[in-house]
Order: structure tokens, then C-alpha cells, then sequence
């Protein structure tokens, strides 16, 4: 137990925090009694449904639009248009994202929407829509728009030291190229919006999105109303990735629109072509780089070069080039640094964040890097990616201290132990010699990754917290579930900060007219920022009953005590009979002696400061630390491979949710062995007709990691004795950091792949690391010069 | 006549003026039973899994004792595979001894049949397992151990995970028949076969807490409802005739009505497992007028096993012939190989061989091996029967020799088949993916071990006949002809092999997509022969091994089989 105003990172005894607790809608879950915003439709009566027309060319001027015969087909009851947007047309915030496109900007792009009495009469009215477009040359690949000089937003550098002069010294200097593959988030749920108005011409909309407020502000623009006319719910999402945080807002306002227009409920879901077809993905990237090394065989030099390809609007694309010029250093010290990024513009679905948001795209870089050069330095990977790591007093190349570097050493170290590194890497290398056509690789990869908003302002939030007279607790915040299980951690904060049992708080779901003008459930931040805030408002509530309660036991209200729903005084312990109060009964008394039993809360990450144009500053409140072995086995036939084992050791600070937190980072992990082995986003890059279409828009075609992709020995470890000081509770962001740590992965490919070439050969290896690239490594590999080869000064992949 | 309805949960519900274009997941959802999901519309997600009664082909007492793998040594019928597992040689797939009717779980995705094709039938929803304070043992093992994150994919896996909970020869720990409860990658110590759960996908969780939670279930109590049903008779087939401005759906009570009705109307949908069926409506929005159900008509469930042939009935699921073959005397190893690379359970518990070759694709995994086998088929129409040979079916892409007015009945696999075989299937995922390139062999050696006859140490082994049946690299399915001619005939050696192979990478016309690239497509043409050929040896090697090590001990058990390296 303890003081009423403790430091935020305090945590009491017996305390829900920390206690391996299942997700709080396990149970609804398991029984499909859990609501997701499409299952509402089929409860609301009278729902309309909205499909879209989409456009079959990747650039077009809309010629011509004729809504008429569309009204002909039975059960057809409205066609949106540009001309019904009663405000702005703009499904974003920075005037480049037409709802209804004059202008088709990628292959797919829905140019207007109808709605019908059931989903197969909107279906149908689409197809009696007649539309015109004149063609116009299309950029699809970041290589086309590089060419054409076709950028958007601005051209960032992040700099420190002459990256050039100390090239020139270095020992070892090595130059190359990496296309990093983007990544369809696949939430199982797609896109999906419910909106109603009512008497008084209030919308409400229930949607899937992480970003309820930006949903409630756009469909705001659109309708041209003010933001207190709109409000947004967010039951739950079946995913969210990032890829909800951005893209539901036009969605939603089309919906919005069309309940505006026609008096009665409008359901949009996306099917899932249409989702993968219009929504955006992880940027893929384009980087080149010059790195030196010095005698000793340390990263001093690197100079770099990212393309992002943003798509045909800016969406996040800035922010997310931020994040991957701020983490291209992952664990590394590299004193001499000069790293540009730009945002391509090209006709594709506008590019968005997705879990790492650009930080996985710029740590892959040094270490694609650091795997190439190891066999040419002559260390083993693992060993060199050891000798370059941050050491306490360091700081990072945007002028950020580097705190807790130490505890990648101690994680390194620990992980080599747990995974038994050393033992297998001796098996491995047996095992190689005795099979020619079958090869294993080992491999050990670190994580540093900033957690907060690089953008200050949005790491703020808000959280209502209603204790009613019966002693039962109903929580709200600004933060959304998207299977997470933030609000399992916000229930054990508030049962926590109250003293109270679990089962007296109740979560209700997000809305934006109970906690406002929230911030995105992006960046990890969930816990810490919503975490924050109702650990506040449970403070304020808790200071008050303390008064209450010091009358009822006679003690000064900074000795009152709360924990297990029992109200003591210091010295008296719950046990000793007289000298306590139960803590329903301390909020019946509070009621009548008229005290507020509700608390609005609000958290401020202190300490933040970040010069978006310099790149300077400290943007982040902390750092998460991690690091994977990855055993993989790959047959030289085909290019095939088996994940045998992971081994991961990863610092959460002190969990909130062992359970929850575990299940992060599994799925982390096992999301990014997706982004960086299986999946693959195919675009027609052809002058035919159909240049610029997905061809890869279905689950038959993009295929997520399924079953064959867990690794049947997979061992988690969290770090121990991890307090943050100044998080709640003294943990740390858990969402995005564990997919990087599936760099293992794609390292022990490489290994694996080594391992078919002669000693040092170093391995170029594509992204996604498909079977067919796989495979082709292994050629290249097995087509080398055996001996007598030279240090290589890298080509191009 | 009674009103179409079903038994969804335990209560009888009309079915309603369904038509044919709606499809279980719609009405179920509907109905207000929202539970099941829709993630893909195209059965590659498993959100929208259900479990439906049907009838248990495979028989309680019944060891399902069979490895899944690729490529696994003693699946490769070299003469130790064969024969393992069977309790029961009556080979007719009646199921039961005693004679008797009884009922297994099956689940299936929803999304891809017509609703009205469960006129009469028994489905059971995640909501019908459990609900929130009462949960079933799925659902509470899932529950308790992190099994659902989002939630959204959780209904669907409870479903499939419920599924094998019931399967009867579902291995308890206990009651192993060798005692052993270590399992493997692919398997609990509880005999929960992963692979049940390979047609659903999860976003959220990386697996291991769906597998644990898995793992962990135990055998069902004595008073679970859902087991005691399995005692009983399956629902029967009713036949069917229903319409709406959506379209009609029948299913005819005979073969006879059903190729009358097909004479009579040549465009209407022949629907078996309607695996394919779902998708055309879903995401090619087609809207059949007259779509006719035939997965319930007894000839063509018919499986039959004699001295030289055997006859799969066109509209057995995948899942069924599986059942059938490992609980039967007709087993076929190349087929056993193929099952669990055939997409999901969940797809293979609907669809049927007959309905991969109807539609004639190209990239179909059962043709490349039927052609390997020889097999033939038999048409129907209401004209009469003919039986064409596999290898002159296919006369375009997703054409054949079929008539819009005939079916496929039967599926003619000659016997005995040949010793060695083996499926090579090229594919990004290596769970329920489609393949870029399929590879299936049926080789006979004389002479040498791994031939007919006594082994001759000295000499080597010749191809007395060889078939290799290609998929993905054509208009069609085919036939790898020069490849064959370049081995028949010729010893079984390493230099012969090469030069087949380097034939087998000019067969067909390999293009380039979004699953491989032309060049990667004809590469693995070629190695598909040369690890053919190196399994070959390395279980030939292996085999030497087991030998030699069962003369020197008595006491030697079984021997786990490594997968097969060169």
C-alpha cells in the first residue's frame, strides 16, 4: 500500500498491476459474444449499406459521372457524390486527400459510393454507375518516382559529426543498396463504420479506428459541422496494427454523409479486396548507404539515403520517415552519421502506419548492413553487432541520451545464456558440414526503440473515472482496444490507484464525448499516456475519500491506506479489527457528505522536446531494449525454410500484464517474421491496361504467417528488475518494439544461406526473404568463387 | 413438406427464402448470431469456421495414427508405410463394424456454402459451445492461456479447435497406444493434430498460446452434450428446393434427378464442397439462376477398394477419403502426402476431388498427383456413363473434355499403384497456400533395393515406369512425357536423374506472378527431380539402417523416421 501521491512509477503491495490476468474480453471473446462495429449493423434497424465505385486505372481525370441508371436498380437508395459534401472534401487533415476524387490518384480509388437497402443492391447500383476517366501516366514503383523527381512533404536529415570526412578515414568501407518490402496489416477485421443522426442532427459514429477524435474531427470537416455535433465510439477493433489509425476517418465520414443525407443508419465495412485495395500499408523503402569501419572493426561512419514510398497523398508519411531517421541507429553507436530521407509520391493507396511506424524500416538498414559485412570483416554477426552497441553516456546520432544503455549488454548476455547460443551454434556448424543440401543458421539481433510521440504534443491524454455510491467503478479513457489489451491494463491501473478489486471496475468503451481531443492508440503509448491520466483521476478520488476516511479511522489523511477494497490507517492493519472501513461503505459516506466521486485525469509526458526541421532533440521519454536468437533451416532445393526456434529476452520495465505483455511480444515477433520472410506485395508494374492493381489483394495471394510460421520452441523472457522510473506503475511500452526483434530471423537466413557459399561470402538477401529469394541467395552463394575472393567493395543488391 | 430449416445451437430455425446466393456466414449473421466472422470471404481466414454434424466415416476405436509432413520417409510407400494404423479392412468406408450410423463434428467455413444446402442439417456456433460464465473447455483453455488478443479470428478457431476436441481418434495421453505423450512439432501429448487448425489465421497472437491452449484441452466428459450426440445418427440429406429473386437452390434426391436436371438446364452450378463455389460468388460476384447440391448423392460417396482398382466417389470430401484410405486396406501414399498439403482441414472437410477437377485449374494440387496415379474417371449424364483417363481430361485452361451436361462420378485409381512416390509442392507458406509449382511422382524400380522383387545389392536399379504429374506450370495440369521418357527404361542413377531433370525444366510453359517468378518456376522443375531422387537414396539408406538395427535388436521399436535429407 501506499501514500496518495506517490511517483508515478511506485507501486504497492498486492497490487493488480502485475498479476498475469487474461485479456478482460477473453470471455467474450471466445464465445463470439464480443461486438465488433459491423455486428452492430445487423442490430440497428433500418441500415443502409455502402459500396464503393472503384476506379480501374492507377491515374485518371474523372471525365464524366452519371448516377442515374444507379437509382434504376431495385433497393438503390442514395449515390454520394462530391456534390453532397456539405464542407470540406478532404478525407485528411492535410487538404491532399479528396474524399471523392475528381482526379483518380491510384488503382482502385473509390471515385463515389452507393448505398442500397442490402449490400448486394449498393453492389449492384455500382456496377449501373457510369463513369468516364482520361488516362494518365502513373508512378507506381519508389524507382519510377525517384526518376520523375516525384516527392511530397519535406526532406528531413538527421546529422552529427562529417559522415563524408570520416568515410575517408575509415578502415573498411562498404557501400549497397536494400528495397525493404511494405505490409498489408491484415487486421482480421476490416475497415468498418456505423453512423446515425438524430433529432437534433448529432452524429454518432461508431467506428473501428484507433484515432476516435481525428475520426470525429474529419467527419466534423466534412459535414461541415462543429466537433461537439459528432461523436465517435469505438467498441473494440479486431486489429488495428496502425493501419486504423489513419485511414478509418474518410470511411467513417462517407458513412456519416450518407446517414446525413438520408435520415437512417449507414454501415460501411470494406470486404477484404476492397480493404487491401484502397487502405495504406508499411512504407516500403528504398535505401542506399555507405558505411566505414575503423581498425577495430567498429561502425564509424554511415551515410544513407531513405526513400519512402508514401503513395499518392502525405497521410503519415512524414511522421514515419521521422521515426526510421531516428532509429537507423538501432543499438549502435555511429559517431560520424549523415542520414537524408524523402517521401515519394507515386500512384499507389496513400502509405500509413503500420506497428513500428518507419522505425522497423530504419533499423533494418544498419542491420542488413552489419550482417553483409561481418563475413567481409571477418567477425562472426553476432560479435560485431556486440563490439558496436551503445555504451551508458552515449548518445544518439539526434542528440538523445542513450539511458539504460548498459541493459542491452545485460539482455545480449542473458539472451546468449537462455537461447544456449554458444552450444548451438557448435551443432549448427555440425550440422552443416554434414548436409550439402540442407543448410541451418543462427542468429542474434538487439532492439533500441524510442517510445513516445516524436511529435510533443500528442503525448498527452485523458481519462473519466466515475465511482458511483455503490462503490463500483466505471473507467473511460482516450485510448482504443485493439486487441492489446490496454484496457486490461487500464482496469488493473484503476483497481491498483484505488485499492479496489478488479471486478469493482468496469471499462466502458472509448467515445469522444466522455474523454476529448485524445491522441492516436499509436506508438506504444497506450498504457503510458491513457495509464497516466487514470491513475490521476484515481489520485484526485482517492485524496478525497482519504479525508473521509481519516474522521472515520483518526488519522491524518496522508496515513490512510488503501488496498483490497479494505480502508486503513497506517498502524492498523486490515486484520486488526475496528480500525478500517470497507471501502463501499467510505463512498456511501463521501456521498453524503457531498464529496465529488468522479475524476476527470490528464497525463503529460514531461521531459519531451524534439525540432522537427533540425532533427535534434529528445523526443523520446525512454527507450524499450530487446533482443531474438532465431534458429532457421533452409533446404537448397527450394529455397524453403523452417523457423526451428526463438529465443527472445525483452524489457517491458515492470509489466502491467505479464499475460498481456507476452502475448505482445509473440505476436510482434511472429508479425514481423511475416513482414520480413512471407509477405509480399505485388504490384502490376506493366504499361498494360491493369498497371498499377494489387495483384496481391486477397488472403489466397498476400499470406500472412499462419501455424507453419510459429516457431515450435519459442521462449519469451521479460527483463527483470526493469523499473521505469516515471511510467505508471514503472513499466514500458510494449506494442511495436518486439516485431523488430524478428530481425533474428531474416539474419539467421543469412547465416543459412552463408553456409552454401565459401567462408566470407556475404550474403544479399531481398525483402520479404521469400523461399524464391531465399532460393536465389543460395544460388549466388553457390555460384561463388570458392577461393582467393578479396574484401569486396559492395555493388548494388 | 416441411419448411427448409435447421437446427443452429440446439433450436430449429427456418431457413427462409434463402436462394441460392447466400451464403451460411450471411445467414447465421442474419440471424443475429454474430459470432462467426467474415475476415476473407474466400476461405483462406477461418473466421467464419462453424462446426456442422456429420457423418463419422472414420469410426471410434480408430487410431489416426498417420504423420503429417512433407516429404516424410515412411509416408513414401517404399514398403514400410504401408499397412500401419489399420484396425479395421473392410475398406468400404461404412465406418463403423457394428454398422451403425454415427455422427463427428466437422467444422467448415461458412462463408463458402449456401445456407440453404443445410436444409435439415445440425450447426453449431462459438455461441452455441459456451457463453461468457459458462464457458466450454475450448473456449476456457483459449480464455485462460492468452488464446485471443483482438478476438475477431477467436470464434472461428474455438470452432475448428472444438472439432478435433470431439474427433474420436482424437489420442489421449493415457490411452496411447505405445504410451508415449511427447508429441511432436505437429502434435500434442494430448494427440491434437495442429493441423486441424491450419485454416484459421490469427494476426494478433503468433500461435503459440492457441497451440498451448490446444495442447492442453482433455477428453470430453461423459455428460458433454455435444458428445453424446456423436452416438447418434447423422442427420440425413434432405432433399431440397428453394428460391428467391436470389436464385434457386436444389438438391436432387437422386443421381438420376440431379443429371435431369442438369440435361434440362446445362447452365446451372453443380456445388459439392462448395469451396470454390464461395468464391466465385463472393468475390467474383457470380449469380448462378440454378445452383444444384450434389455432395449428398450416394453414388457418387461411393469408395470402393479391389485387387486392381479403386473408386473414390466424386463428391467425398477430402477429409473423408483421408478417413477411409488410413482407416481402410486402400491406402495410397501419395494421396496420404497430399491431404495435409491440400490447403486446410477446414477447406479438405468440404472439398471434394470431384469438384478439384471439374473445375480443370491449373494450379488444383490433386491433379498433378491423380495424373502420377493414372487415374481415370468416370462421367455421368443422363445420356449415360464413359470413363476418360486422367491425362486426356484437361483440354485448356479450366476446360476438359467434360460436357456442361455431365458430372464426375467416380475418381478410377488403378492397382497396386507404384511403390515410390512422393508431392513436391513450391509454395511461399508451407500451411494452406496455393502452389506456384506441384510435383508428383509414382516411380517403379526393378532390380536394385528399392524394386520389385528381391533386392539386388550388386546391381542398379532400373525405372521400369515412371509418371510425374506437373501443376502450375500450364494452360493444364500435365504431364511431365519427356522427363518420363528419359528415365523409363534407364538406371536409376544420379547422371540419368540430371539429365530427366534438365528435360523436366523445359516442360510446360512457366510464366511469372504474384506466387514465382519463370525462372524460379523452372528451376524448381528441375530440383524437384534431384531431391526426388536424393530422398529416394536417403530412405533407401535409411531403410539399409533400420535393418541392419533390427537384427541386432529385439527390442528395437517402430523407428521414428527423420524427414528425409540428402
Amino acid at each position: 500500500m501506499s501514500k496518495a501521491h506517490g511517483p508515478l512509477a511506485d507501486r504497492p503491495e498486492r497490487a493488480a498491476v502485475g498479476l498475469a490476468v487474461s485479456h478482460e474480453s477473453a470471455d467474450e471473446h471466445v464465445t463470439g459474444a464480443a461486438l465488433y462495429t459491423q455486428d452492430l449493423a445487423g442490430r440497428t434497424l433500418g441500415t443502409l449499406h455502402a459500396w464503393p465505385v472503384q476506379a480501374p486505372h492507377a491515374h485518371a481525370r474523372v471525365t464524366g459521372l452519371r448516377t442515374d441508371a444507379a437509382y434504376q436498380v431495385p433497393g438503390v437508395v442514395r449515390v454520394l457524390t462530391a456534390d453532397d459534401v456539405p464542407g470540406l472534401n478532404d478525407a485528411g487533415e492535410k487538404h491532399d486527400e479528396p474524399l471523392f476524387p475528381g482526379e483518380v490518384m491510384y488503382y482502385g480509388h473509390a471515385i463515389c459510393w452507393v448505398l442500397g437497402e442490402t449490400l448486394e443492391a449498393a453492389r449492384q447500383g455500382t456496377e449501373a454507375v457510369e463513369a468516364s476517366y482520361e488516362p494518365l501516366p502513373a508512378l507506381i514503383t519508389v524507382h519510377d518516382a525517384i526518376r520523375a523527381g516525384s516527392y511530397q512533404g519535406h526532406q528531413r536529415t538527421v546529422s552529427r559529426g562529417d559522415a563524408a570526412a570520416a568515410l575517408e578515414r575509415a578502415a573498411y568501407r562498404f557501400s549497397g543498396e536494400l528495397e525493404i518490402g511494405g505490409q498489408e496489416h491484415f487486421y482480421l477485421e476490416t475497415q468498418a463504420a456505423l453512423a446515425l443522426v438524430d433529432e437534433s442532427g448529432q452524429i454518432f459514429v461508431q467506428s473501428s479506428t484507433q484515432h476516435p477524435s481525428e475520426t470525429q474531427d474529419i467527419v466534423a470537416h466534412v459535414l461541415g459541422l462543429p466537433a461537439h455535433q459528432v461523436t465517435v465510439q469505438c467498441l473494440r477493433m479486431g486489429g488495428g496494427f496502425g493501419g486504423k489509425e489513419f485511414q478509418p476517418h474518410g470511411l467513417a465520414a462517407v458513412a456519416a454523409l450518407g446517414a446525413t443525407l438520408t435520415g437512417r443508419p449507414v454501415s460501411l465495412r470494406l470486404n477484404r479486396t476492397q480493404d487491401i485495395t484502397m487502405t495504406g500499408k508499411r512504407h516500403p523503402f528504398f535505401a542506399t548507404w555507405e558505411a566505414g569501419f575503423d581498425e577495430d572493426k567498429r561502425l564509424c561512419a554511415l551515410r544513407a539515403t531513405l526513400t519512402s514510398n508514401g503513395g499518392w497523398s502525405l497521410d503519415l508519411s512524414e511522421p514515419v520517415l521521422a521515426r526510421a531517421l531516428c532509429h537507423i541507429d538501432n543499438a549502435y553507436w555511429i559517431g560520424d552519421i549523415e542520414v537524408t530521407g524523402r517521401v515519394a509520391k507515386t500512384n499507389r493507396a496513400s502509405n500509413t502506419a503500420f506497428r513500428g511506424f518507419g522505425g522497423p524500416q530504419g533499423m533494418i538498414v544498419v542491420e542488413d548492413i552489419l550482417g553483409r559485412c561481418a563475413p567481409a570483416l571477418g567477425v562472426e554477426p553476432h560479435e560485431l553487432r556486440h563490439r558496436n552497441f551503445y555504451a551508458p553516456g552515449q548518445a544518439t546520432p539526434y542528440g538523445q541520451p542513450v539511458r539504460h544503455a548498459e541493459r542491452l549488454e545485460a539482455i545480449w548476455s542473458l539472451l546468449a545464456e537462455r537461447s544456449e547460443f554458444g552450444r548451438r551454434q557448435t551443432e549448427v556448424a555440425a550440422f552443416n558440414a554434414t548436409h550439402p543440401d540442407v543448410k541451418r543458421g543462427l542468429a542474434m539481433t538487439p532492439v533500441k526503440f524510442g517510445i513516445s510521440f516524436n511529435l510533443t504534443a500528442f503525448n498527452q491524454a485523458g481519462a473519466l473515472v466515475q465511482v458511483y455510491k455503490d462503490g463500483s467503478v466505471l473507467i473511460n479513457h482516450g485510448g482504443t482496444e485493439m486487441g492489446q489489451g490496454l484496457h486490461t491494463k487500464m482496469i488493473q491501473v484503476a483497481a491498483t490507484a484505488l485499492g479496489v478489486p478488479m471486478s469493482l471496475v468496469r471499462l466502458a468503451p472509448t467515445r469522444t464525448d466522455k474523454v476529448p481531443n485524445t491522441s492516436a492508440t499509436a506508438a506504444s503509448s497506450g498504457s503510458d499516456l491513457n495509464g497516466g491520466a487514470i491513475k490521476d483521476a484515481c489520485d484526485q478520488i482517492r485524496a478525497r475519500l482519504a479525508t473521509v476516511a481519516a474522521d472515520h479511522l483518526g488519522v491524518h489523511p496522508d496515513d490512510v491506506r488503501f488496498g483490497g477494497g479494505v480502508v486503513t490507517g497506517i498502524g492498523f492493519g486490515s486484520g486488526s479489527g475496528g480500525r478500517r472501513i470497507a471501502w463501499a461503505d467510505l463512498v456511501r459516506d463521501a456521498y453524503f457528505q457531498r464529496v465529488q466521486l468522479w475524476a476527470a485525469g490528464f497525463y503529460r509526458t514531461a521531459g519531451l522536446h524534439w525540432d522537427a526541421v533540425r532533427m535534434q532533440g529528445e523526443p523520446f521519454k525512454y527507450f524499450a531494449y530487446g533482443a531474438a536468437a532465431a534458429e532457421v533451416e533452409v533446404d537448397g532445393f527450394t529455397g524453403a525454410y523452417r523457423l526451428r526456434r526463438a529465443d527472445i529476452v525483452h524489457d517491458v520495465g515492470d509489466s502491467l500484464s505479464p499475460l498481456i505483455d507476452l502475448g505482445q511480444i509473440e505476436g510482434g515477433f511472429v508479425q514481423g517474421v511475416g513482414w520480413l520472410t512471407l509477405e509480399e506485395l505485388l504490384w502490376d508494374e506493366t504499361d498494360g491496361p491493369h498497371r498499377g492493381r494489387l495483384n496481391t489483394q486477397a488472403a489466397s495471394t498476400y499470406k500472412i504467417p499462419s501455424f507453419s510460421e510459429m516457431p515450435p520452441v519459442f521462449n519469451v523472457h521479460l527483463f527483470e528488475r526493469a523499473t521505469e522510473s516515471g511510467v505508471v506503475y514503472g513499466s514500458k511500452a510494449v506494442g511495436e518494439p518486439p516485431l523488430m526483434e524478428a530481425f533474428s530471423v531474416r539474419e539467421a537466413l543469412r547465416q543459412a544461406v552463408g553456409a552454401f557459399g565459401p567462408p566470407g561470402w556475404s550474403v544479399g538477401l531481398a525483402c520479404p526473404s521469400t523461399p524464391e529469394a531465399v532460393y536465389w541467395a543460395v544460388q549466388a552463394a553457390r555460384d561463388a568463387p570458392r577461393a582467393g575472393r578479396p574484401v569486396p567493395a559492395y555493388a548494388g543488391v | 413438406v416441411a419448411e427448409p430449416g435447421l437446427v443452429v445451437n440446439g433450436r430449429t430455425r427456418e431457413l427462409g427464402e434463402v436462394g441460392g446466393h447466400v451464403t451460411l456466414l450471411e445467414w447465421l449473421r442474419a440471424s443475429g448470431l454474430t459470432g462467426a466472422k467474415e475476415g476473407c470471404a474466400e476461405g483462406e481466414c477461418g473466421a467464419c469456421a462453424v462446426l456442422v454434424a456429420r457423418e463419422d466415416v472414420h469410426g471410434d476405436g480408430c487410431q489416426d495414427d498417420r504423420r503429417h509432413g512433407n516429404g516424410r520417409g515412411d509416408d513414401r510407400g517404399d514398403g514400410l508405410g504401408s499397412g500401419r494404423g489399420s484396425d479395421r479392412g473392410d475398406g468400404l468406408g461404412n465406418g463403423h463394424g457394428d454398422g451403425q450410423n454415427r455422427t463427428r463434428w466437422v467444422a467448415i467455413n461458412a462463408c463458402l456454402v449456401p445456407a440453404a444446402a443445410f436444409d435439415q442439417q445440425e450447426v453449431v456456433t462459438a455461441e452455441g459451445l459456451g457463453r461468457p460464465g459458462r464457458l466450454h473447455p475450448v473456449q476456457r483453455e483459449m480464455a485462460a492461456r492468452g488464446g485471443s488478443q483482438c478476438g475477431y479470428c477467436t470464434p472461428g478457431f474455438i470452432c475448428s479447435m472444438a472439432a478435433e476436441y470431439y474427433r474420436p481418434g482424437r489420442r489421449s495421453a493415457a490411452s496411447g497406444p505405445s504410451g508415449s505423450s511427447t508429441g511432436d512439432d505437429e502434435r500434442g501429448p494430448n494427440g491434437f493434430d495442429l493441423h486441424a487448425l491450419s485454416g484459421n489465421l490469427c494476426r494478433c497472437t503468433g500461435y503459440r498460446p492457441i497451440r498451448d491452449a490446444a495442447y492442453a484441452l482433455g477428453q470430453p466428459d461423459a455428460d458433454d452434450p455435444l458428445l453424446a450426440r456423436l452416438a447418434e445418427p447423422a442427420p440425413a440429406a434432405a432433399a431440397t428446393v428453394t428460391g428467391s429473386t436470389q436464385g434457386r437452390y436444389v438438391r436432387p434426391a437422386s443421381l438420376a434427378d440431379a443429371l435431369g436436371l442438369l440435361a434440362a438446364e446445362p447452365d446451372a452450378r453443380l456445388v459439392a464442397g462448395s469451396t470454390d463455389w464461395g468464391v466465385e460468388l463472393n468475390i467474383r460476384h457470380a449469380r448462378a439462376a440454378l445452383t444444384i447440391g450434389i455432395e449428398r448423392i450416394e453414388e457418387l460417396r461411393e469408395f470402393s477398394v479391389s485387387a486392381d482398382r479403386i473408386d473414390i466417389g466424386a463428391a467425398l470430401s477430402l477429409s473423408e477419403i483421408e478417413a477411409r484410405m488410413v482407416s481402410g486396406s486402400g491406402r495410397v501414399p501419395l494421396l496420404e502426402e497430399l491431404f495435409p498439403q491440400f490447403a486446410s482441414r477446414l477447406i479438405r472437410n468440404g472439398a471434394t476431388l470431384g469438384g478439384n477437377l471439374g473445375t480443370a485449374s491449373p494450379i488444383g494440387d490433386a491433379p498433378p498427383v491423380l495424373l502420377a496415379l493414372d487415374a481415370s474417371l468416370v462421367l455421368a449424364s443422363s445420356q449415360g456413363e464413359r470413363e476418360v483417363r486422367l491425362d486426356g481430361y484437361f483440354t485448356g485452361y479450366r476446360q476438359s473434355v467434360k460436357r456442361p451436361d455431365e458430372l464426375i462420378k467416380t475418381i478410377r485409381i488403378p492397382q497396386p499403384v507404384a511403390p515410390v512416390t512422393a508431392f513436391h509442392k513450391i509454395a511461399k507458406r508451407r500451411f494452406d497456400d496455393i502452389s506456384s509449382v506441384a510435383v508428383a511422382y509414382a516411380l517403379r524400380l526393378e532390380g536394385g533395393m528399392g524394386g520389385a522383387g528381391q533386392a539386388d545389392e550388386t546391381g542398379e536399379p532400373r525405372v521400369a515406369a515412371i509418371r510425374i504429374g506437373l501443376g502450375g506450370v500450364a494452360a493444364t495440369p500435365l504431364r511431365a512425357r519427356a522427363a518420363e521418357d528419359t528415365l523409363t527404361g534407364r538406371p536409376w542413377t544420379r547422371e540419368v536423374v540430371e539429365a530427366a531433370a534438365a528435360e523436366l525444366a523445359r516442360a510446360g510453359t512457366p510464366m511469372s506472378d504474384h506466387r514465382a517468378s519463370e525462372a524460379y518456376r523452372i528451376a524448381m522443375l528441375r530440383n524437384s527431380l534431384l531431391k526426388f531422387f536424393a530422398q529416394h537414396q536417403f530412405a533407401q539408406h535409411q531403410s539399409a539402417e533400420h535393418q541392419s538395427a533390427e537384427h541386432q535388436s529385439a527390442e528395437h521399436q517402430s523407428a521414428e523416421h527423420q524427414e528425409a535429407r540428402p
